[in-house]
């Protein structure tokens, strides 16, 4: 019982920690592309862009009002001592780090639209769920899917003959339709598989990973690098207002794909992309893998 | 210097400004969304404790925390897409008066020529950047429409020096968001010619 409280309390302050602090490499990678923009707007929005970072954690506030909805990406040992009490702290913690922090309340209830009040309601949070068999610890990722940034997120099956040119016509105009208002610098996140669902899937995963990692597969690297420097030729960033760059970084996930089809996932994080890993072994002892933040800060 | 606008708003105090200018924003201000317009435009309720006349508006949905005392204390208040309330502003601004809508991007059209019509103006607020903003509020003294829930009701506050705010849409019919993207888009072309 007390266990269960203990895990319910590192879950609510690593969901705290991710609301208020960027994880370390999408900030480097801030600072980076901030120091690109010599003048004019470009300039002055990167400013306010750092401002804003400072102040959040100067206030212990979360660093943008739109808290998303809290999605959960669980990897558990099937012998984590909490195994079988894991969701309901995962909920628990996710109440109360709302009340608490505080976060906006987002999530409304499917096709209701009533607001729950604590970002909790009919599976929400997300929760998606693997087992490592044997294992007796723990790894929950996070990420504070807000509204703005994943408007632009889509998926479509193209016909294998498009090709790589298809799959850069597609990211190219989902960038220039919705890249604007989902606060540039972008992650972007390509996942190729077989159909709408998995390549979604993959391209999801491509924005987990830290910025600065690369596809495992040759051709996929390949892919990034190309996409990265013709994205950032728009110069979308920052924020619309047009300067250097439009992304934080691109990544691709791919997978062996039905030969008659290709299917491709756009998932886009915003320049506050708020995501975070705290590793948990058997004991409780909490880690995190993405913010040099102690926890409790 | 920082030009500064001060509610209640005149046409004087707007027409000499250009897309692309900064401004700041000291006075009134309620936040009003997508919910809020609809409430405008098709219920015809205006809120009781705001007047829009001269006023402005914030797209914005804000975190606010509720105080044993029962007072407000803003937390984290930025920007939410302003292009959501395209189908709608036009008739809003027509309707209330109102002379500043502040949001997030761009909005289109129809609203670039009610803003010329009516003399109003559109002002981008940096997204995400809602600690800043936040600080700018000096009192949230009230709040309306809490039926919708919290980011969509209509939160009254008094702010000081609140920016910086880009003019997107001036009173002339320039648009910021509109001539970027025609930008953009002769990129995209490029790209699209070398593939
Ligand atoms: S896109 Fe990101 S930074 Fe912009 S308002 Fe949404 S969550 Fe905040």
């Amino acid at each position: 019982m007390e266990n269960k409280q203990q895990l319910t309390n590192i879950l609510a302050e690593f969901i705290k920690t991710v609301s208020i602090h960027l994880p370390d490499d999408v900030e480097k990678r801030i600072r980076e592309l901030a120091s690109c923009e010599k003048e004019g707007l470009g300039k002055d929005m990167y400013g306010c862009i750092l401002d804003n970072l400072a102040l959040a954690k100067k206030y212990n506030r979360p660093l943008c009002q739109d808290t998303g909805v809290l999605q959960f990406f669980v990897k558990v040992g099937t012998k984590f001592p909490l195994i079988d009490c894991l969701e309901e702290c995962i909920v628990e913690a996710s109440s109360y780090a709302t009340l608490n922090t505080p976060l906006r309340p987002n999530v409304v209830e499917p096709l209701g639209e009533h607001n729950t009040g604590n970002n909790v309601g009919y599976k929400a949070p997300y929760i998606e769920w693997e087992l490592e068999p044997g294992g007796d610890g723990l790894s929950v990722m996070l990420y504070m899917a807000g509204g703005g940034c994943s408007l632009p997120g889509r998926s479509k099956v193209l016909m294998p003959l498009e090709g790589v040119e298809g799959v850069k016509k597609y990211v190219y105009e989902t960038i220039l339709d919705w890249g604007v208002n989902a606060c540039p610098p972008l992650l972007v996140g390509i996942g190729l598989g077989t159909c709408a669902a998995t390549s979604a899937m993959l391209s999801k995963k491509a924005i987990l990973r830290p910025i600065g990692t690369h596809c495992d597969n040759e051709k996929g690297a390949k892919l990034e690098k190309e996409l990265q420097e013709e994205l950032d030729s728009i110069g979308i960033a920052p924020l619309g207002f047009g300067g250097k760059h439009s992304v934080l970084a691109v990544h691709v996930e791919c997978a062996g794909h039905h030969p008659a089809t290709l299917g491709v996932g756009i998932t886009t994080g915003c320049w506050a992309t708020r995501r975070g890993e705290v590793v948990i072994d058997k004991d409780l002892n909490a880690r995190y893998t993405m913010h040099t933040v102690k926890e409790g800060v | 210097m920082k030009k500064i606008i001060t509610t209640p708003i005149t046409y004087d105090q707007l027409k000499d400004l250009n897309a692309g200018d900064t401004v700041y924003l000291t006075g009134k201000l309620a936040t009003c969304r997508d919910a809020g317009h609809r409430r405008v435009i098709k219920e015809n309720i205006m809120p009781e404790n705001f007047d829009f006349n001269g006023g402005a508006i914030f797209h914005a949905g804000p975190i606010v925390r509720t105080n044993p005392d029962g007072t407000f204390t803003m937390i984290s208040i930025g920007p939410t897409t302003s292009r959501r309330m395209e189908p709608a502003e036009a008739e809003f601004i027509e309707k209330t008066g109102v002379k500043m809508i502040i949001g997030k991007g761009g909005m289109l059209g129809k609203t670039t020529e009610a803003c010329k019509k009516f003399g109003a103006v559109h002002c981008a607020f940096p997204g995400g950047c809602a600690i800043i903003a936040a600080d700018r509020v000096k009192d949230t003294y009230g709040v309306e429409w809490m039926d919708f829930g919290m980011p969509e009701a209509l939160w009254e506050m008094d702010v000081e020096e609140f920016g910086p705010l880009i003019v997107s849409i001036d009173t002339k019919g320039n648009n910021l968001f509109e001539n970027n993207k025609v930008a953009f888009s002769e990129k995209v072309t490029e790209l699209k010619d070398k593939l």
